[in-house]
């Protein structure tokens, strides 16, 4: 118990201070490094309330893939971050009026909030007893919401192709190998007999 | 679940509070803006967790495990977009972002 408390705190503030470094790093590379950093601490506190696949989840996807990402674009396109960071203070009297009251209005929701005593007998779809985590989601996810599921399926593959898409590009003047021109060639335009005389050339 | 459900929704209040201040400090800074919605919808999805994990409801994770994929999607397309965006223009400031035409 008192392990638990220690850990949702420390896991609580390092998240929340890497994510405060992410917005504020003047680095970008730092600030996805601290990205990567907040998405563990998540991942941990994922664990803690008992979602453990989705914490593995978010290691896997997040950091193995779009923070890798994040760090391929920012390193591969060739910006002055420093100019895109000046001036940038002027808004921080409006962003942070703006955050503080978002805050204080989540607080507020929070304060009143009660949970109806009916709650607990209106769940769609309650947390099986002695599975473990991974195989209770396996168990609903392929069948009560395996539509969805397809769905999430689609949403990536558009996402794929829509990537590719967008960042394929062909370059004018590169030289490539197309099978079909040369199985199509004949040798009668590609051949063509010269008599040249002697000490003259072709 | 050890912790209250109020300690949880108090970090996903935060985060996601972070988030929003992080579009508006960086607006000029589409990855640093990219990556304040990966915090947002990150703090969404802690709010999700910890729900389901005090009523009991296995489809707040579900509904989690969508908010991910949603994520990575917009993510990777974002990014594309801002290749494409820096190879035409050589510059990824927003403001530049009025032109429609290519």
């Amino acid at each position: 118990m008192i392990f638990q408390t220690i850990a949702f705190y420390v896991f609580s503030v390092v998240m929340l201070l890497s994510a405060f470094m992410v917005i504020a790093a003047r680095n970008p590379v730092h600030s996805v490094l601290f990205l990567i950093l907040a998405f563990f601490n998540a991942a941990g506190l994922f664990v803690l309330t008992g979602a453990e696949f989705l914490a593995m989840i978010l290691v896997v996807v997040y950091v193995g893939a779009v923070a890798v990402l994040f760090l391929f674009v920012v390193m591969m396109l060739d910006i002055d971050f420093a100019e895109l960071k000046r001036g940038a203070l002027q808004y921080l009297p409006i962003g942070g009026l703006l955050g503080l009251v978002l805050l204080a209005e989540l607080i507020t929701v929070g304060a009143v909030w009660r949970l109806s005593p009916a709650a607990s007998t209106t769940l769609s779809s309650a947390t099986p007893k002695g599975m473990s985590n991974t195989v209770a989601l396996g168990h609903i996810l392929y069948t009560d919401y395996v539509y969805y599921f397809q769905i999430a399926g689609l949403v990536l593959l558009v996402a794929m192709i829509g990537a590719i898409v967008l960042t394929l590009r062909h370059r004018p003047g590169v030289r490539r190998q197309s099978i079909s021109v040369q199985n199509a060639r004949q040798p009668d335009e590609a051949m063509a007999l010269a008599d040249p005389r002697p000490g003259e050339g072709a | 679940m050890a912790i209250g459900l109020g300690s949880y929704l108090t970090v996903a209040a935060l985060l996601f509070t972070i988030g929003v201040f992080g579009i508006f400090l960086n607006r000029k800074n589409i990855i640093v803006i990219l990556m304040s919605i990966e915090l947002i919808l990150l703090g969404v999805n802690i709010n999700f967790v910890a729900f389901s994990a005090y009523l009991h409801d296995l489809a707040g994770q579900v509904m989690a495990m969508f908010v991910l994929t949603v994520a990575a999607a917009e993510a990777a397309i974002g990014l594309a977009i801002l290749v494409v965006y820096f190879r035409n223009r050589g510059s990824i400031a927003v403001e530049d972002v009025n032109v429609m035409k290519g």
